[in-house]
């Protein structure tokens, strides 16, 4: 290789690394002893690494109980968005009924409709049903994704017509098509789907700040600033050790299926 | 007929139902409550016109968070596509020689996409924290003089938007390589051909053209994100010191839900989605006058 060539990838290595920089605090506090970091000469990594501050943030905090919620309120969103999402999606592919098109003109307007510009009515009806303060209000309101009816139904389309007629004169109901037919041919975009609505809801901060104030309730975004907020400047190891174990689960999830999770992330984007 | 009729009811009726209840309907009510007074719990609500509309241009609060978010986009969405480009580039380049160490490059400044941005908040806080943080005992290390990152009024809107930064260059990278991918070889062969030798020329006559719809999707992406930038502002500042990071989507959420001015938060939040549909009205614009080669 040439010298030339190499100045480029020196750059890009040292951007890298100031990427990584980080994450690389984040796990290496996480693993230093109070006296660490609590002191005027502060090193990247730490001399004498200890699990104590894990074992801290998993006994005394409330952390596993935000990394339950979260995956109470990623999961309970993901499996109503399927449930909702996956048979209009076919209909919307496979039937011809009457507002179709007015519903998939719907569908692509409500694209461009970002989740704050709905929060305050979404809010204000919550509050009025009484359900502030509860799963539902953290789950509910995603139900409806313009994104995942748009993305299915241009992956259930690819299926071809005949294959469709084919389950009919077998005698499977439309129901029966949409779950057993269209999803299983689907699935590579029902995958990239679930993984972005799983990362976009286990990381949003915005609506659990608004639609809960019980800390029994926080999803991990909202559960890490509570504690932050909680301590008295004390705990930084505590808290970057629950800062380091909420990221993990979809940090692990993108370095153990990188092709999937990038598609899910900006993949989905590409093909718009 | 009629069982045809049930069967379409439901296989959509769900998913037409949540549709309305949950994007429309919303939409059109914070279209009527940007018009009036409405406090959150109040009993009535009074219909005053603009007001809002001239409480949010003409206070120096309201311009204020206008202003620093334009501020901040204008930062991030330069960079963050620059930066994007030029490390897929270098990326697309380094990969027939040096498969291996090419994703494990990729991989890397992807991370910051699929990690938890609260979290990384807070690694970054304790990062530029003024006694205990790595940065500035950097920063004294190289005999340059210690920063206030998130308390200097002057300086805070700047580390948010380097944040900002730093969480969307892999983005942009991974969708520039989507489109590096995809332009043909023969390309570079018929522009060597026509005497384009050296780099520069082969990247200002091919890539840089076929590049063209990508780059548009980058920057439409990456300006609707960076207008929305709300979990940063969040955890690290609340929008201070003193409103220095004040941002539109913040001080939606402060105006509506910790002042509880339903009426002014609306008209903040139709501000806010107006703004971003021109931004989308621009990219159809650009695309109807063909700024791409397909």
């Amino acid at each position: 290789m040439r010298p030339a060539a190499l100045i480029p990838l020196g750059l890009i290595a040292l951007g890298a690394a100031g990427v990584l920089l980080p994450f690389v605090w984040m796990v290496s506090v996480s693993l230093k002893p109070h006296a660490e970091i609590f002191t005027p000469d502060v090193s990247l990594l730490p001399a004498r690494p200890t699990l104590l501050n894990y074992w801290t943030a998993l006994t005394e905090t409330e952390i596993p109980r935000y990394l339950l919620n979260g995956a109470i309120v990623t999961g309970g969103i993901l499996v109503l968005q399927l449930l909702v999402t996956v048979p209009c999606a076919y209909a919307l592919a496979h039937r011809r009924f009457p507002g179709r098109g007015l519903l998939f003109g719907a569908v692509v307007a409500a694209l461009l409709v970002p989740f704050h510009v709905t929060a305050i009515p979404i809010f204000l009806g919550l509050a009025q049903a009484k359900l502030l303060n509860t799963y539902t209000a953290l789950i509910l309101p995603f139900v409806a994704s313009a994104f995942g009816l748009f993305l299915l139904r241009q992956a259930f389309a690819q299926i071809p017509a005949e294959l469709v007629d084919a389950a009919r004169v077998d005698g499977m109901s439309e129901m029966g098509i949409a779950w057993r037919v269209a999803f299983p041919l689907g699935l590579p975009t029902v995958i990239a789907f679930s993984i972005f609505s799983v990362t976009a809801h286990w990381n949003d901060l915005f609506w659990p700040l608004i639609a809960v104030t019980d800390p029994d309730l926080a999803t991990p975004p909202r559960g890490i600033l509570y504690f932050r907020d909680e301590e008295s400047g004390d705990d930084i190891g505590p808290l970057m050790a629950g800062a380091t174990l909420i990221t993990a689960p979809l940090i692990l999830g993108f370095l153990l299926a990188q092709r999937r999770f990038t598609q899910g992330l900006a993949g989905t984007g590409l093909k718009r | 007929m009629i069982r045809r009729a049930m069967t379409d009811i439901v296989l959509v009726g769900p998913a037409a139902l949540a549709v309305v209840l949950f994007i429309f309907l919303p939409v059109a009510v914070v279209f009527i409550l940007a018009f009036t007074d409405y406090q959150v719990g109040a009993s009535r609500a009074d219909w005053i016109g603009f007001e809002n509309f001239a409480a949010l241009f003409g206070s120096r609060l309201g311009r204020n968070a206008l202003i620093n978010t334009l501020v901040y986009a204008a930062i991030v969405i330069p960079a963050s596509v620059g930066f994007g480009l030029l490390v897929a580039l270098g990326l697309h380049g380094l990969t027939p020689r040096m498969p291996r160490l090419s994703a494990v490059l990729r991989t890397i400044y992807f991370l910051p996409v699929a990690a938890t941005l609260v979290a990384m908040a807070v690694s970054w806080q304790m990062l530029l924290h003024p006694s205990l943080g790595l940065m500035n005992s950097w920063i004294s290390a190289l005999g340059l003089s210690p920063q206030q990152w998130l308390s200097d009024r002057g300086l805070v809107l700047y580390t948010l938007a380097a944040i900002g930064v730093w969480q969307s260059i892999g983005y942009n990278m991974v969708l520039f390589l989507a489109g590096l991918a995809a332009i043909p070889a023969t390309l570079y062969d018929a522009a060597a051909v026509d005497g384009a030798e050296n780099g520069w020329t082969r990247f200002w006559t091919v890539t840089w053209p076929m590049l063209g719809p990508t780059t548009l999707f980058v920057l439409i992406v990456t300006a609707a994100n960076a207008f929305r930038v709300f979990e940063t502002v969040a955890t690290m500042t609340q929008g201070g010191p003193a409103f220095a990071s004040d941002t539109i989507v913040y001080s939606l959420y402060r105006e509506g839900f910790v002042y509880f001015k339903a009426g002014y938060a609306s008209a903040i939040t139709v501000v806010f989605f107006l703004a971003l549909l021109l931004l989308t009205a621009l990219q159809v614009a650009l695309i109807e006058r063909r700024v791409h080669y397909r």
